[in-house]
């Protein structure tokens, strides 16, 4: 159990469960032929048919809509054939009967999962369980990874920054519960960026996470002085009040982002955000929907970037 | 039955002794050792030669799965799983279904283990009704049944006013309270060591102090009742330092380990693999160094198995919803032989670990091996290899974080009583 689970003994991908542990030229092939994939989506004729004939299943136990939704778009103009289940954890009260599912959906030939789920090791479990064809998509599991999201934050910041190399990229938020903040702080961190900062109070980062290669901060200011790019985490509506966080208010005083805090940023940085957004609570209107705002187009390049991993899964 | 084990490395760690002879075994007693007396007749011998015939090991966490849970395993499976490890003593914690809470039902669990005619079995009695955390059991008449001590196993005790009152009323009979140390806001909703692992994996955290917040609690309510605690499986190198201050302090206290948390740390959580999803969790390597430490000398009283046979379903679930515990009483003494041999301790101290010293924990003279005494006996190959495997396990449970490993040292025969409960 110990060699990684997601390559194959060439080096080649066959599940996309974390991008922990995964080669910084693998990240950049995914990022460059989603490059293709953006060209495809801005054509007249937005499909493509690399994925003629397979049966993609995105396995939903958690509610979602923009990751579903990029999912199935992006199976679709590669020309699969989708089928969506959205399980709610009421009706799945016992993961013997997330292996069934499996079982019952591979004997329905499908060639990939796509799977969220509250737990984490989720997508892990399904890729140890599944026969050797068919391909697992992590799309999210707990707090653990979202892979396609920390890729398409990756492509987004390319598109707008050139380069890794020379960036400064902070955190903002709840990185204590974010699956998404995981996988793009391995992301960044595999991708030659220098400084990697998050910025939160204590009751919001994990244990040792100085050790994943980042700086911690607890003040916003002096946390985006001189950043290139600002990523805003979504705070859950159960972690505003409780023995985390006072409030919702006093939240947004300190950490929020408004354009007054973003000037620390450098001038031509950009705000992300994986959505969906809290307005008023992590981030303000006007930075969210202002000038250095990408978090739309960072939903467009979702598309491509899922076809990129779709395709190269499949072996394209 | 006369058995005659011939030509053996015979090894007494309460005693000492480490010498090869012949043992000679009659009536369930051992009537002779060093050499075979003229007129013994034995029925049965055993050529022992390059073999190691020490007492029986004594397991101070066996969960039989007797009541409630047979779909799991059954005390005739996994009495044939101890014995097969070469234990011959072992204690088993409440948490059945129904707990061990009456005198009743710890009357039909003697019984049962009684007529399998196996090993000795002593059970914990539950501290409180149904384990709740509320309400005191009967302990003394428990105790009359055959408790050798109360414990809440893994169930929590929040009610610190109950724990003291509970720490009491066993002092005033002075029974000892096994107790598995965990301030259970702390670990609330947690399911791995709250370190490096668990932030990279995106598990939620049980901090150390969840542990160290109870043992600090658990010394503070012994030294105001005068009641003896063992405290079982221990994780971290605060609470084993805590432990080391007390026993100075002359407080009568005493603790065990588990061998997985000797061997293992969260480091080897690897991808989320659900066998190692242990109470207490697996801490960090600083932790394992203070176990390793602290039983080599003896602030650590004990290594058990923390035996919990889990079936298969309950175990293909995502790693937090998984249900925690690991079988491992037949692998017991090739740990602690492969403890023995990685920290270069001397075999006889770390044989102590599992026999001599826990017996002590359970007040019994079990765990000996001397001339007159009774006929609890290991026979091991210390130099065989085998691999750890679902099919090499007589267990029920297949659920061990060292399946695949390759380990030193298989029991070729047990003797309980006089008589071979088991042959390899």
């Amino acid at each position: 159990m110990s060699e990684n689970p997601q390559l194959n003994a060439d080096g080649s991908l066959r599940h996309l469960l974390t991008i922990d542990g995964l080669p910084s030229s693998l990240l950049t092939r995914i990022l460059d032929t989603a490059e293709g994939f953006v060209a495809v989506n801005d054509q007249e004729v937005r499909k493509v048919p690399l994925l003629r004939g397979k049966a993609i299943f995105n396995l939903f136990f958690e509610p979602s809509t923009r990751t579903r939704t990029t999912f199935e778009i992006a199976a679709k103009r590669l020309s699969a054939d989708v089928i969506n289940l959205n399980i709610s954890a009421s009706s799945q009260s016992k993961g013997e009967t997330l292996l069934d599912t499996v079982d019952n959906l591979s004997a329905m030939q499908a060639d990939m999962f796509v799977v969220r789920h509250a737990q984490s090791g989720a997508a892990h479990m399904i890729a140890r369980h599944v026969a050797p064809h068919i391909h697992v998509i992590n799309a999210g599991d707990g707090r653990h990874a979202h892979p396609t999201q920390g890729l398409l934050d990756m492509f987004t910041i390319r598109r707008y920054k050139g380069e890794f190399h020379n960036l400064c990229v902070a955190i903002v938020g709840d990185v204590l519960h974010s699956r998404v903040a995981r996988s793009q702080i391995h992301a960044l961190t595999t991708l030659g960026v220098p400084e990697v900062r998050v910025i939160a109070p204590r009751t919001l980062l994990p244990v040792g996470i100085s050790q994943m290669g980042v700086q911690v901060f607890h003040d916003l200011a002096q946390g985006l002085k001189g950043v290139d790019v600002v990523i805003i985490l979504r705070l859950q509506n159960e972690r505003m009040r409780g023995a985390r966080l006072p409030s919702p208010q006093e939240y947004f005083r300190y950490y929020g982002l408004t354009p007054q805090k973003l000037a620390h940023a450098k001038p031509d940085a950009i705000v992300m955000h994986p959505g969906p957004m809290n307005r008023g609570i992590e981030i303000d209107s006007a930075v969210a929907d202002g000038q250095q705002s990408v978090i739309l187009p960072q939903v467009t390049y979702g598309i491509a970037v899922r076809m990129a991993v779709m395709s190269m899964l499949a072996g394209n | 039955m006369k058995i005659h084990i011939r030509q053996g490395r015979m090894i007494d760690p309460a005693s000492g002794l480490d010498r090869v002879g012949d043992i000679c075994v009659a009536a369930g007693r051992i009537v002779a050792m060093g050499e075979m007396p003229a007129d013994f007749q034995p029925n049965q011998t055993i050529d022992a030669e390059g073999l190691i015939v020490m007492p029986g090991l004594v397991d101070l966490a066996v969960r039989l799965r007797e009541p409630g849970n047979e779909y799991r395993a059954t005390l005739e499976s996994e009495m044939l799983a101890a014995c097969a490890g070469g234990v011959t003593s072992l204690a088993c914690p409440p948490d059945t279904s129904p707990p061990l809470d009456e005198t009743g039902l710890v009357e039909m669990l003697k019984f049962r283990a009684r007529n399998l005619n196996r090993l000795h079995v002593y059970p914990l009695g539950a501290l409180t009704q149904k384990l709740a955390g509320e309400r005191l059991t009967e302990m003394a008449e428990l105790y009359d049944a055959g408790c050798v001590g109360f414990s809440q196993a893994d169930f929590p005790l929040v009610d610190t006013q109950v724990l003291m009152r509970s720490l009491e009323y066993a002092a005033t009979f002075g029974f000892t309270i096994w107790l598995r140390p965990q301030d259970n806001w702390l670990a609330r909703g947690g399911v791995a060591h709250d370190g490096l692992v668990s932030s990279r994996l995106g598990l939620p955290g049980i901090p150390s102090a969840a542990e160290t917040v109870a043992v600090m609690t658990i010394l503070l309510l012994m030294r105001e009742t005068g009641a003896r605690v063992h405290l079982c499986r221990l994780s971290t190198a605060e609470a084993i330092e805590m432990v080391r201050q007390a026993k100075a302090e002359g407080l009568p206290v005493s603790c065990d380990v588990s061998i997985q948390h000797l061997h293992l740390s969260e480091m080897d959580l690897g991808y989320f693999d659900p066998n190692l999803h242990l109470v207490p969790p697996l801490r960090s390597q600083r932790d394992r160094d203070a176990i390793v430490r602290g039983l080599a000398d003896g602030t650590i009283d004990a290594l058990c198995s923390d035996h919990t046979p889990v079936d298969d379903d309950a175990k293909q679930l995502p790693f937090g919803e998984t249900e925690p515990g690991a079988t491992g009483v037949e692998l017991l003494l090739p740990l602690a032989l492969k403890w023995a041999q990685v920290s270069g301790l001397p075999l006889a101290s770390a044989l102590a670990c599992v026999t001599s010293r826990p017996a002590g924990i359970l007040g019994k003279t079990c765990g000996r091996m001397v001339d007159g005494g009774l006929a609890d006996l290991c026979i091991l190959d210390p130099q065989a290899w085998w691999k750890v495997t679902p099919a090499s396990l007589k267990s029920e449970g297949k659920n061990t974080p060292f399946s695949g490993y390759e380990v030193q040292g298989r029991v070729r025969y047990t003797l309980v009583s006089g008589q071979v409960v088991y042959q390899d």
